[in-house]
């Protein structure tokens, strides 16, 4: 099937193949090509992920420094910063502006973007062995609509008012209307925002699962893919059924602020529990597509910097479809306070808990892959382990939270705040800086500069640990999170060298990230030359040049063999190509002879 | 600095409960967790690359995979059923009220209700406290919660009691305080500009002294 | 479709998405200052024929008892007051005089426009109260809202017909805002502190006047002519009268608010239209 499909594609692009100079608007701006669209992605996700760095630095001022003049706040208009002789104070409304734009950016400009984006478009076409996307013009139109929607939500902070200030969940009543908050275009701009955004993450889902399922090479079948592209295509499912829900009820909210209905006001009968039910009923899916491509990369990284193949491949992929389908069921865990009827909470809590096991499955894997391995410890494979690390804590960390009782108490608090960032920041973030660094070559035809890597690894983790491991206790303590003063309680005031103590931390953490931009783009021009295979890796990727010519591959790939054949025995290398040949033909059973009777009797 | 994972002292009837759940999952996610990153760091120095060294040509074991299925799979069952015996203490089972009292928050202070002399809500000797809440120990103080604006959270930190208070919505609460002191109230959701100033004293009595401040408070606030 | 179409297609549809986005994010309050209409020249008022209004504004009937504020909750604030402060909604009324009235010409001066005062007029927070209670400020006229308190206040003004703001102040500090559209009168609450909340009165002429604690208004400077002028009360509602200014005359005005008034319908935000002569009905909200 895949071959006649794929047949089908090339001549009905076969115009588009021609191979002249595409000019410089259709090869750099408005490209179709799905490599160029995973450079374009990424620009601007690190673009977005340093605003969205910077926007939590200007936040640990206020809790590491309460009230104190921020370092350059002068700069910064009356309206976010109030002036006294002595420098310029964060003002409230501007810290809720901070937290609530901090989580937005992060989740949907920055690590969304880089995970689907970025690592969707560069590996799907590549590992499956097709030649671009399904559909490149509408991979095309998925970056365009993010740009827009990038661009409102910064102009956000610009107009009167200010920029959105009601969490990154925005829960109303106080995201409905603007005398709750102040805030009025700024929360019109950001429901916009997130709604074309939600169209780009769409149009990109549809692509991603149609290229998935009718594209791959002849011999790829399912069970051969990485479970990089595997996991890219769960969160492709989860993307094409949570967005529409999320998008819904933006439009909804928006309704209700601009022209007088009643979703979710109650003073004229509307119920504020459907917004956040709504919410998480998308927010929970939300948050495993933000790790399932986390994990793929993971796995590709560990299996091949080990040398040895993913210990469990078939639990690997069921697990991702586990955690993909449980994920459905377990939103409500986000709502055990909520106020919805305490039943649910405990039907919520049983499903939150089975969905544990599914991550556990994964991670026991990862620790077997590793285990008896060959371990060449340079920078992607760091940062691998450490995502293996850090994500053991963040799931850990939810176990608290999933029993009820126990989030009655740490519901709200730092707890879930360093919950939160162990998987967003410790998984997600650091898998991104693995699959960076471990397809820089693919992209740009250079390794990226191995010392300078380390060493933002080795401050970074370090750092990052020192920020949130604390926040842990934070909340234990009983600290609330979205507080901009938290020396109001008496009981919290102990807390202030802890806070501030974070807050310096992360003042280096972020400092420390010039590191590995300093090495991203430094390589580019200087890293060391790349060939074709510079990890000695068996995926499809890896046999086309460093980077790959428009339409990837000169012949269509065949594939014979699973993706993770490292240290085989069949092959003289630690590595065995998925496209290689085999050498010789399977190694049979030993047949035993039948046995026939004698004459001359037993 | 406070690096301990052993909670703060909580003073209620359901927070040695909840403080007991807390500590099974500590044991069982802290064993887990020194394991775990145990195995993850000795492989690392293990199995590093060294000249010669050749990985294991090993695909996985289904008898592995479920073991660690299935034994997680009971733990974290267990963990659940166990909570859901304290959750229903918590948020289902009510008892009969000692002390009645309506809460409402609002942008940005918690306004307490008491029945006044008659003992009962709703009628003309109620009165009221802003940010303060004063009960009697050893007796369940159960509140109607409510919202004037937009959502806030009841947040008892000693007591391991928080309930969002949701506009348009009575939401039933309750706890029974232990020992007399002045305690903290929180609001624990974002509530707008001046949610970190939401902040009120609980102060709990022994039952003699609560009479007395209940009765002083009442003539007071006669109209 | 050849490819240089497909690229102008293309182009097209992505600026109008641009285009769309920009628009949407436009001007959406009633922020214009009647910008439609031409306004009348500014025309000096001549000292020479100008006259004045000057009475008492009075309260007859059963004073209601103001209820005490419970500052327990900011202590930095109770120390501020020696006796318990007590709600500010209905006050004076003793001797008959009744403060925090707001006065104003309501209409006659249509056909004349006024310079916008470049001096600021100033709403103070000291001891968790505003001060004044009841304010008056003309049209564009900066309002200078200070804290001096040192402790943590926002200011949510509720108009009607102009865009509303709520900012906060967490230090000693000043913050200025201005209203572009007459409007009687602005809400203006701390949410920090429930209790506290003022008025404020925007017109865009300056004969207007908040009354004493003895009732006492005066309007001075007003070109001969006929005038209705309008009280307005925040719990008695509104009356007007109807006054002929003399050249150099101070013309008499009193307005007696009674009992039955009290708890009818306040007027919100209702704006002067001062071209429209019938005006709007006081009480028909």
């Amino acid at each position: 099937m895949s071959t006649i499909e794929q047949e089908m594609v090339r001549t009905a692009e076969g115009g588009h193949h021609d191979h002249h100079e595409l000019p410089f608007i259709r090869k750099y701006i408005f490209a179709t090509d799905h490599k160029m669209i995973a450079k374009q992605f990424m620009f601007v996700s690190l673009f977005f992920l340093v605003i969205g760095g910077l926007l939590a630095t200007m936040m640990r001022w206020q809790l590491g420094f309460p009230n104190q003049p921020m370092p350059g706040g002068m700069l910064l208009p009356d309206a976010m910063m109030a002036p006294t002789p002595n420098g310029a104070i964060m003002l409230p409304e501007f810290y809720n502006s901070l937290l609530t734009m901090h989580g937005t950016i992060m989740i949907f400009f920055a690590i969304m973007p880089l995970l689907v984006g970025l690592f969707g478009n560069l590996l799907i076409p590549l590992q499956i062995g097709a030649e671009d996307m399904a559909f490149p013009r509408l991979n095309m139109i998925s970056f365009w609509l993010a740009v827009p929607a990038g661009i409102l939500m910064l102009a956000s902070f610009a107009v009167e008012g200010g920029a959105a200030g009601a969490g990154w969940t925005s829960y109303a009543p106080l995201s409905a209307s603007g005398e709750w908050t102040g805030v009025y275009l700024g929360q019109q701009l950001w429901l916009v925002s997130l709604t074309i955004l939600g169209f780009s993450s769409l149009v990109g889902a549809v692509n991603y699962i149609s290229t998935v399922i009718n594209m791959r090479a002849p011999g790829m079948t399912w069970f051969r893919l990485p479970l990089s592209t595997w996991a890219l295509f769960i969160t492709a499912i989860l993307i094409l059924l949570a967005i529409p829900i999320l998008a819904g009820a933006l439009i909804m909210l928006l309704f209700d602020q601009t022209i007088g209905t009643g979703f979710f006001r109650p003073e004229v009968g509307g119920e504020p529990l459907l917004w956040q039910h709504l919410f998480w009923f998308f927010g929970h899916p939300e948050v495993y597509i933000l790790i399932l491509p986390a994990m793929g990369i993971a796995s590709e990284v560990l299996s091949n910097r080990a040398r040895k193949p993913i210990f469990g491949y078939h639990s690997m992929v069921l697990a991702l479809i586990g955690i993909g389908f449980l994920g459905w069921i377990v939103w409500g865990h986000h709502m055990f306070m909520s106020g919805m009827n305490p039943l649910l909470g405990t039907s919520f809590m049983i499903s939150t808990m089975a969905i544990a096991v599914p991550s556990a499955i994964k991670t026991f894997n990862w620790l077997a892959t590793v285990w008896k391995g060959d371990l060449h410890l340079d920078s992607p494979m760091l940062y691998a382990l450490a995502f293996v690390s850090m994500f053991i804590i963040g799931g850990l960390s939810g176990i608290f939270m999933a029993s009820t009782p126990v989030d009655i108490y740490i519901h709200d608090t730092y707890f879930i705040v360093a919950h939160i960032h162990y998987v967003l920041f410790g998984g997600s973030l650091f898998a991104i800086f693995a699959g960076i660094t471990f397809w820089y070559p693919k992209m740009f035809g250079r390794m990226m500069n191995e010392r300078i890597n380390k060493i933002h690894f080795a401050f970074t983790f370090v750092l990052y640990n020192l920020v949130f491991w604390p926040m842990h206790n934070l909340g234990l303590q009983g600290m609330m999170r979205r507080i901009y003063d938290f020396t109001q309680y008496e009981y919290l005031a102990p807390l202030q060298p802890m806070n501030q103590f974070i807050s310096i931390c992360v003042f280096l953490l972020v400092a420390t990230q010039a590191l590995y931009a300093f090495s991203f783009f430094w390589s580019m021009f200087r890293g060391e030359k790349a060939g074709n295979n510079p990890w000695d890796s068996n995926t499809l990727e890896w046999t086309v040049p460093s980077p790959p010519p428009h339409g990837n591959f000169p012949e269509m790939p065949v594939v014979y063999r699973g993706p993770y054949e490292y240290s085989s025995p069949e092959s003289e290398k630690d590595f065995y190509p998925q496209t290689q040949p085999p050498s010789k033909p399977p190694v049979q059973e030993l047949i035993p002879e039948p046995v026939t009777p004698t004459p001359e009797g037993f | 600095m406070n690096w301990s994972w052993i909670l703060p002292p909580s003073f209620s009837t359901v927070s040695g409960d909840i403080d007991g759940i807390y500590m099974v999952i500590l044991w069982i996610t802290g064993i887990t967790f020194f394991i775990t990153e145990g195995l993850l760091f000795y492989f690392i120095f293990k199995y590093r690359h060294k000249e010669g060294r050749k990985a294991t040509y090993d695909h996985g074991s289904t008898k592995m995979e479920i073991a660690w299925t299935m034994i997680p799979l009971v733990i974290v069952l267990w963990i659940g059923a166990l909570s859901k015996g304290v959750w229903d203490t918590v948020k289902v089972d009510v008892p009969p009220a000692g002390l009645e009292i309506i809460v409402t928050g609002k942008q940005f202070e918690w306004t307490v209700t008491y029945p006044g002399p008659d003992g009962a809500l709703g009628t003309s000797d109620d009165f009221e406290t802003l940010n303060e809440l004063h009960a009697p120990e050893d007796q369940a103080v159960v509140i109607t919660l409510r919202s004037e604006d937009v959502i806030h959270s009841f947040f008892l930190p000693e007591m391991r009691i928080k309930q969002d208070a949701v506009p348009g919505q009575d939401i039933t609460v309750w706890f029974e305080a232990i020992q007399p002191g002045d305690y903290t109230i929180g609001c624990a959701e974002l509530c707008g500009i001046g949610h970190t100033t939401m902040n009120g004293t609980l102060t709990v009595y022994t039952a003699a002294d609560f009479e007395a401040w209940s009765s002083s408070q009442a003539q007071q606030q006669q109209p | 479709m050849s490819e240089r179409l497909g690229e102008l297609r293309n182009t097209a549809l992505l600026v109008s998405v641009f285009v769309i986005a920009g628009c949407g994010g436009g001007d959406g309050g009633g922020g214009d200052a009647g910008a439609a209409d031409a306004a009348p020249a500014e025309s000096p008022v001549d000292a020479a024929t100008a006259g004045n209004v000057a009475g008492i504004v009075t309260f007859s009937g059963t004073t209601p008892m103001m209820a005490e504020i419970n500052m327990g909750s900011e202590a930095t604030c109770a120390s501020k007051h020696s006796t318990t402060p007590t709600e500010e909604g209905f006050v004076g009324g003793e001797n008959g005089g009744l403060a925090n009235v707001f006065v104003y010409v309501k209409e006659g001066l249509e056909s004349l426009s006024f310079p916008t005062p470049t001096a600021a007029v100033v709403l103070n927070q000291d001891g968790c109260m505003y001060r004044p209670h009841v304010l008056g400020v003309q049209v564009g006229q900066d309002i200078t809202i200070r804290n001096s308190d040192g402790l943590l206040h926002n200011i949510n003004a509720s108009p009607t017909e102009n865009r509303g703001f709520n900012v906060s102040q967490p230090v000693n500090m000043e913050t200025n805002r201005s209203f572009p559209v007459a409007e009687v009168m602005v809400p203006v609450r701390c949410d920090v502190h429930g209790w506290m909340n003022s008025y404020i009165g925007v017109v865009d002429h300056p004969y207007f006047a908040v009354s004493g604690s003895d009732g006492s208004v005066s309007l001075d400077g007003l070109p001969p002519g006929d005038y209705v002028i309008e009280a307005w009360h925040e719990q008695l509602g509104t009356m007007t009268s109807n006054v002929t200014v003399t050249t150099g005359g101070t013309t008499e005005i009193s307005f007696e608010f009674t009992e039955v008034m009290a708890g009818s319908p306040v007027p919100m935000g209702e704006p002067i239209d001062l071209l429209h002569p019938d005006g709007h009905q006081a009480v028909d909200h």
